[in-house]
């Protein structure tokens, strides 16, 4: 029924040029409760503040009339562009292909994963420790290519952990998390990863300023005893392997989004902040009084160059360094005490602020490096700094007043232009390879292209509904690759058929290699894609590893040949060297477990060939199974607690003879003296 | 005669032998290559991988180890190698000719062996094998092309092959073009 309707609309709004209204009159013929509630004020708003009439773009919700064979990938063919969007509070990064919009995998990140047994198998759970313990779940945010030269080579993808304050690293040759690094002193990790041009850096800037150190303070005391930490996380060009170099510490503001420069401005990074009256209750209205915010420009060469002389205090803190290594198929956690703070008042040149309208959003950097976008999301304009007259009002020391011995520049100063955009509520602009930009629009839902330099805006396009976030391959980088933009809309309502009251959030693909932008695809995505990036296929498909190299396996329980498998007991511990190949366990039938032990599985998958996983999984466990690649050794702990003959078996189907990959474990009661024993095949 | 030897270091340097399985899951085949001293894949799992499939059909597993073949065969090749330097310095016309008789009849002895192994693995079959289709055999082609199940084998002579042709050619051209050494 939902459908039929749907697409009597689109035929209906097929013409062009006939589609400024159709989002209002599409909401007013449906019949669904829920929608009356958030989207109608917005809209309301947006009607208040004159959303001018939109031209140009294609009729109404409808997409271009060939789009269905401009995303078609055939059987057997592959993708242009891998994209790799955050899972929101999935804490997960899912990959797709693009044009298609195929869901390629699943990474887990920062939650735990029964499907690939992350975060349950012993390998994995030093991954997901930090200063609080072992902690399941997170909020992911903004993916982060690896840059070099300002431009995705296709190494690693970085990610943010927002709730409790971490940054991972993904491997793109395993698709696999390999590092999680947990930032000390900060509360809610939004302004991240977004590397420096060589990758140099990540960064993590605090949303949420707390007392520094952390401690037991009224709320009152805000002022005085909140900071707000940007973080600078070292990357080795090789190894990827992260460090936290240092923190500065400045006013406690909410640092919310931020990029590093490139080309003319490499060396610096920007960071936006709202609240900048420091409010601590109903922050809506509260921190949304004062005219202009700032945007933290932020001199990390300056800041390496004050660490080398000393000048950074080495303060006691607590926080994690975990990492996975492909060799031994393990994850190893490291507390770590110390970290270099600098404070901005006793390091001169090294923090400028620069104003900006209304509670900035989105800090976004042109490919050349010299345009700074500040997205003031509550207003309809956006201001674009200059970088060279930022360096200019510097030397002129054209400041207005200094903060916490930082200098706020004059805004006339530094700022190079207004994009009157006609839309509301700017949040986010990406760039294409022909010197336009994008930005979203979350309250008039809708993405305005216009010119870098002349600010001229010269097409429009509507999302459905309310985008966040917007991508285009390449798009934060010093080449963009243009082609596709990719709008993460925060509210999907019918563009589905629906699932009950939750809805996996609606990402669009347009064209934009056209003076038109053209809609081409929706298509849902996991928890919610706050931020994406994309890469052309090319750079990261070769490298895509197969399997892993049984030979270079050193995990400290691999089982390299079936003869080699055993049951070892050591007090009420057992451990399991077991092996898989299709299509059987060794061993498969094992006894002399008894209640109470804690039975270590350590199953190593001997397959060399693409694509050929087991699983394991025992009745009773309470965790999940193991997902074992070949080459690979995984661990599963099960704690039996009563007596009997419990199956196991592979869960993921393997061969012909895959249902005859099983097996059972007899259990006997505490203290009986049933001997150990174990076989597969007739040598019982 | 000098050739015919230089010919023969290159037998060891490249597999005389190729047989390729294609089926639905392995869309981009898989090779076996075999040498005068070795069995390798295109993948360093490929043996194991062929194996695995040839064990629900009840196949023995192909082990190197096992096959004598493949520990003096290289001797014999490095023989006549040497063997062919020695008559080079002798240079007598019969003595060419008969290294060459000599080297076609050990290669037809190597092939017919070959075939021998083939069908070894293809008719002696494990009786507990998980899947049994009566009166069929997994033989593959000494040369061309044979569908197993869901298997089509190729089987075809690889670079070693043609520089142990060019070897025995090399010897039947020193016997023909014969020329006395003057002293």
């Amino acid at each position: 029924m939902v459908g039929g309707r749907r697409s009597a609309v689109i035929l209906k709004n097929q013409e062009p040029g006939t589609r400024n209204q159709e989002p209002r009159t599409k909401y007013q013929s449906t019949m669904h409760k829920m929608r009356k509630s958030i989207f109608l004020s917005l809209l309301s708003v947006a009607l208040i503040f004159g959303c001018q009439p939109r031209h140009g773009g294609l009729a109404g919700g409808g997409a271009a009339p060939d789009a269905a064979s401009r995303v078609y990938v055939a059987p057997g063919e592959l993708d242009e562009f891998y994209a790799f969007f955050s899972g929101g509070f999935s804490g997960q990064l899912s990959v797709y292909g693009l044009p298609s919009g195929r869901l390629l995998k699943i990474i887990p990140v920062f939650s735990v994963d029964g499907e690939k047994g992350y975060g349950f198998n012993e390998e994995t759970k030093p991954l997901l420790e930090t200063s609080f313990g072992f902690i399941p779940w997170d909020d992911a945010h903004h993916p982060q290519l690896s840059h070099t030269n300002g431009i995705p080579d296709g190494r690693w993808v970085f990610i943010n952990g927002n709730n409790t304050p971490r940054v991972a690293r993904i491997d793109l040759t395993t698709f696999e998390t390999v590092e999680i690094i947990e930032i000390p002193n900060s509360g809610g990790n939004h302004s991240s990863p977004y590397a420096t041009e060589n990758t140099e850096y990540v960064v993590a800037g605090t949303r949420f300023s707390v007392p520094f150190p952390q401690q037991d303070v009224p709320i009152s005391s805000y002022k005085e005893t909140f900071k707000g930490a940007l973080s600078f996380i070292s990357v080795d060009p090789k190894t990827g392997h992260m460090e936290l170099a240092f923190q500065v510490l400045l006013p406690a503001f909410n640092y919310d989004l931020a990029r590093a420069g490139k080309g003319k401005s490499h060396g610096w990074s920007f960071f936006t902040s709202y609240n900048v009256e420091q409010a601590h209750t109903l922050l809506e209205v509260n921190a949304s009084q004062y005219d202009k915010d700032f945007i933290a420009a932020v001199n990390w060469k300056k800041a390496e160059e004050y660490v080398k002389a000393g000048k950074a205090k080495e303060m006691p803190a607590s926080y994690f360094h975990n990492i996975y290594d492909d060799n031994s198929h393990m994850a190893t956690s490291k507390e770590m005490k110390t970290v270099k703070v600098l404070i901005p008042s006793e390091c001169p040149d090294m923090v400028y602020f620069l104003p900006t309208p209304k509670s900035p959003h989105g800090v976004d950097v042109d490919p050349t490096g010299e345009y700074i976008v500040g997205a003031g999301k509550l207003s309809a304009d956006m201001s674009v700094h200059s970088f060279s007259k930022i360096i200019k009002a510097i030397e002129n020391e054209a400041f207005e007043t200094h903060i916490d011995g930082i200098p706020v520049l004059k805004y006339e100063e530094i700022v190079a232009g207004i994009v009157s955009s006609g839309g509301l509520g700017p949040l986010h602009t990406e760039f294409d390879d022909n010197g336009y930009a994008y930005t979203t629009f979350f309250i008039s839902s809708e993405i305005v292209k216009w010119k870098v330099g002349t600010w001229e805006v010269v097409d429009r396009a509507p999302c459905y509904y309310s985008v966040g976030h917007l991508m285009i391959p390449g798009g934060d980088s010093k080449k963009p690759f243009g082609k596709y933009m990719v709008a993460m809309n925060k509210i999907t309502k019918d563009r589905y058929l629906p699932t009950g009251p939750e809805l996996n959030h609606s990402a669009q693909l347009y064209d934009i290699s056209g003076t038109k932008i053209q809609l081409l695809l929706d298509f849902p995505t996991v928890g919610e894609p706050h931020y994406a990036q994309a890469i052309p296929a090319h750079l990261v498909a070769p490298n895509s590893k197969k399997y892993f190299n049984l030979e270079d396996n050193v995990h400290p329980h691999v089982t390299k040949k079936e003869s080699d498998t055993r049951v070892v007991r050591e007090g009420n511990l057992v451990r399991v060297y077991m092996t898989t190949i299709r299509s059987h366990f060794a061993p498969d039938n094992i006894e002399g477990i008894r209640v109470g032990d804690k039975v270590y599985f350590h199953v190593t998958n001997l397959e060399q060939d693409w694509d050929v996983p087991h699983g394991f999984a025992v009745m009773g466990a309470r965790n999940a199974e193991l997902l074992i690649m070949p080459g690979q050794t995984e661990t599963l702990l099960w704690e039996p607690d009563r007596p009997g003959m419990f199956p196991f078996y592979c869960t993921d189907f393997c061969s012909a003879l895959h249902q005859e990959m099983q097996g059972y474990v007899r259990v006997s009661p505490k203290g009986a003296d049933t001997p150990l024993k174990w076989w597969v095949g007739n040598h019982e | 005669m000098v050739l015919a030897a230089l010919l023969l270091v290159f037998v060891f340097f490249f597999p005389i032998w190729s047989i390729t399985l294609h089926a639905p899951q392995y869309p981009g085949g898989v090779t076996m290559y075999i040498w005068i001293n070795k069995i390798t894949g295109d993948t360093p799992g490929t043996l194991q991988n062929i194996n695995i499939l040839n064990h629900y059909v009840g196949m023995k597993m192909i082990e190197p180890d096992s096959i004598p073949e493949l520990k003096y065969f290289q001797f014999i090749i490095g023989g006549m190698g040497l063997i062919a330097l020695v008559l080079a310095w002798v240079n007598r016309k019969s003595l060419y000719l008969a290294w060459a008789v000599f080297f076609v009849i050990l290669g037809a002895l190597g092939i017919y062996d070959f075939y021998l192994w083939e069908y070894d693995y293809g008719h002696n079959l494990s009786p507990t094998a998980p899947i049994k289709v009566p009166g069929m055999a997994y033989q593959p082609p000494l040369f061309g092309k044979k569908t197993l199940l869901n298997f089509v084998a190729y089987s075809y002579p690889y670079w070693g092959s043609l520089f142990f042709g060019l070897s025995v050619i090399s010897g039947f051209l020193a016997y023909l073009f014969y020329k006395k050494r003057k002293k």
